[in-house]
């Protein structure tokens, strides 16, 4: 288990660096660095001041050497537009995403599953029959038009929902969140909603897949002829055999929950990592997008990990195989 | 006469499906005393397997009991409602399926899996459970229980995995254990071991066992009786030893002889022309006549009802002593 973690940290290490090499590489392909910093009418002499300053005048790998080794200081320098050390925006903003990235995954995991089950159960039924629409409408409806659907009729129309901010938030050290005030969570639910209903329908269908293919199984059938409970059968052996593709899925929906929180968050203007992401966009400010592909592939990676040791404690099968690697 | 633990009175399963209704079982009686092993036969599809999970009452929609009855030491179970049926399996009727690998439940250790099903249908605590759970897989001959008892079912191989699955039928010291090819996905020195265990159980615990397998040599040496089924139809039922020496039924002569024997010099062995009708194609009168080297006209109108002959009893109009060419052929 520990030379697997280890084999594994390895991997990850692999994964940073090349995502590095791409984020370096968006400092040089997006024109001259020194341009974005020095207004229109510098005279070049001071040009070249600012390029010696930074450094920009060493050789390409000098300057990556050093790039990597602020990287994993969390430095990644000074946003062109705030003004400000990227690593302090993107902490400021990072609490607002997580929390909004949580709640979205919370809720597609709580009511993925629980339809799925349902459904997988019970699929003839009026009610499995909707879920299955819905989870078609889920899955076809772009990100956007749910949340203006959403703003539209809860905030618009029956006025019970804020449509955009995070309300009054509560300040815990550097950590800044919205669970603690009413205006706060209510800010949460519609973004969450948003954010998560994709997942929530894909959730669904794999669960009421794996569930329908779970109860065709031997050791299902074994299970009734032992006389167990429906409900022991259902929910302690058919519903622990699913998890496996489950969490594979929801691991990785994870990381795209937090990635693609940019169209959420520009929605409902949510403060949080993916708004500033866009505002970089439009504003050219690579320091920020670099950093956040740095920060987006660390998740990614960190993510895969927990979701490896998962599998491992849910199937013991694979422990014996991560132990005796083939 | 004592009464049979279990007791199958004209048995018919039926499948609803889009081109109309399949008779799986049409009819079968057959009864299994205290203690006695009761060997199932036929080819793939004559209804071996469905009439084990009637009886269980583990046969799923479209399937449904369209007849008859079930009664297990004189109560009648085949009309219970769900819970209560869900009641009688593993606590009164044990099963073992054919392929012990994929019986176990992966992911739940031996133990969880024994003490659940103990504590399903006893009163026993968590550690007497577990007790008991060491108790029988030592009865089922597993090296080392307490410390086997621990471990995942993939750590197992084939043939121990198979003395868990028994273990998980005996759980609860069941009147009738059903075991439907408990054998078949297992080695041939595994097979006899497992053989020999359900013997030994059987005898001990007085324990009836309806055994269905398509393997005559594992009937040949474990079954007391046996019945011989064709169709959803049972062909011909006896003592072992005669069916299998002094077969009747066409059928039964056909499978006897199709048996390898180290003693005569036969060159090919005696194969039975043609194959099982398709369930939504079973010919009119005796379901084997279009196969039978012994045919008449009386066996493509009328159904042969069973007759008791010597101590078989055997469905074939052959041996109706109103059939006009009984005596020629007999």
């Amino acid at each position: 288990m520990f030379a697997f973690i280890i084999r594994r940290a390895f991997q990850a290490i692999g994964v940073l660096l090349a995502v590095g090499i791409i984020s370096f590489a968006m400092f040089r392909f997006a024109g001259d660095p020194v341009n974005q910093i020095v207004s229109l009418d510098t005279p070049a002499a001071e040009r070249e001041q600012v390029r010696r300053s930074l450094g920009l005048d060493d050789p390409v790998p000098v300057q990556f050497a050093r790039y990597l080794s602020s990287a994993v200081r969390g430095e990644f320098g000074v946003s062109y537009q705030f003004r400000q050390p990227v690593s302090d925006l993107l902490a400021e903003r990072m609490p607002a995403t997580l929390e909004l990235a949580l709640c979205a995954t919370l809720f597609a995991i709580g009511f993925g599953v629980l339809m799925g089950v349902y459904s997988g159960l019970k699929r003839d039924s009026f009610l499995a029959k909707v879920f299955q629409t819905v989870s078609l409408i889920g899955i076809s409806l772009p990100t956007f038009l749910i949340g203006i659907l959403l703003i539209y009729l809860f905030s618009v129309i029956l006025g019970w929902l804020p449509s955009y901010g995070r309300g009054d938030t509560v300040r815990i050290g550097w950590w800044t969140t919205g669970f603690l005030t009413t205006s706060g969570l209510k800010a949460l639910i519609m973004p969450s909603i948003t954010l998560g209903l994709f997942q929530m329908t894909l959730i669904m269908r794999i669960v009421r897949a794996e569930m329908l293919e779970v109860l065709r199984t031997d050791y299902i059938k074994f299970a009734r002829a032992r006389g167990l409970t429906t409900r022991a059968i259902h929910f302690g052996h058919a519903l622990k055999n699913t998890l496996v593709p489950v969490i594979t899925i929801v691991g990785l929906q994870f990381g795209s929950v937090i990635a693609f929180a940019i169209i959420t968050e520009t929605v409902f203007q949510w403060p949080g990592m993916g708004l500033l992401f866009v505002q970089a966009v439009q504003n050219v400010d690579i320091p920020i997008m670099a950093a956040y592909l740095m920060l987006v592939a660390l998740i990614f990676v960190v993510i895969n990990l927990a979701v490896d040791i998962l599998y491992t404690v849910v199937d013991p099968r694979l422990r014996t195989s991560i132990r005796q690697p083939a | 006469m004592t009464q049979p633990v279990l007791s199958v009175r004209d048995l018919r399963v039926e499948f609803v499906t889009r081109r109309g209704i399949l008779k799986a079982i049409d009819g079968i009686s057959f009864d299994i005393g205290k203690g006695e092993v009761l060997g199932v036969v036929g080819e793939s599809g004559a209804g071996k397997s469905v009439t084990g999970s009637a009886v269980i009452g583990l046969i799923d929609p479209p399937g449904r009991i369209a007849g008859g009855e079930i009664l297990l030491s004189g109560m009648r179970i085949d009309n219970l409602p769900p819970e209560e049926m869900r009641r009688v399996r593993g606590k009164r009727i044990g099963m073992i399926f054919q392929d012990p690998l994929t019986s176990l439940n992966p992911l739940y250790r031996v133990s969880e899996q024994l003490v659940e099903t103990i504590r399903t249908h006893t009163n026993l605590s968590a550690s007497a459970a577990r007790k008991r759970a060491i108790d029988l897989l030592a009865e089922v001959g597993i090296p080392a229980p307490e410390r086997r008892i621990d471990s995942y079912p993939h750590e197992f191989s084939g043939g121990m995995r198979q003395r868990v699955v028994i273990a998980l039928a005996l759980c609860a010291e069941p009147e009738l254990i059903i075991a439907d090819e408990p054998t078949t996905a297992l080695d041939v020195s595994v097979q006899a071991q497992i053989i020999a265990l359900l013997k030994k159980l059987g005898r001990e615990h007085g324990t009836a066992i309806m055994l269905v397998t398509h393997d005559m040599g594992v009937i040949a040496e474990t079954a007391d009786r046996v019945a011989v089924m064709y169709a959803g139809r049972i062909a011909e039922i006896g003592p072992v030893r005669d069916v299998v020496q002094n077969p009747l039924h066409p059928y039964a002569k056909g499978l006897m002889g199709a048996i390898p024997s180290l003693e005569s010099d036969t060159d090919r062995l005696v194969q039975i022309p043609g194959s099982m009708p398709r369930l939504s194609a079973i010919p009119p009168g005796c379901p084997f006549n279009p196969r039978c080297p012994y045919v008449f006209d009386r066996c493509r109108v009328e159904r042969p009802e069973p007759i008791q002959h010597s101590e078989h009893r055997v469905a074939c109009h052959l041996y109706d002593q109103s059939s006009v060419r009984s005596e020629a052929v007999a």
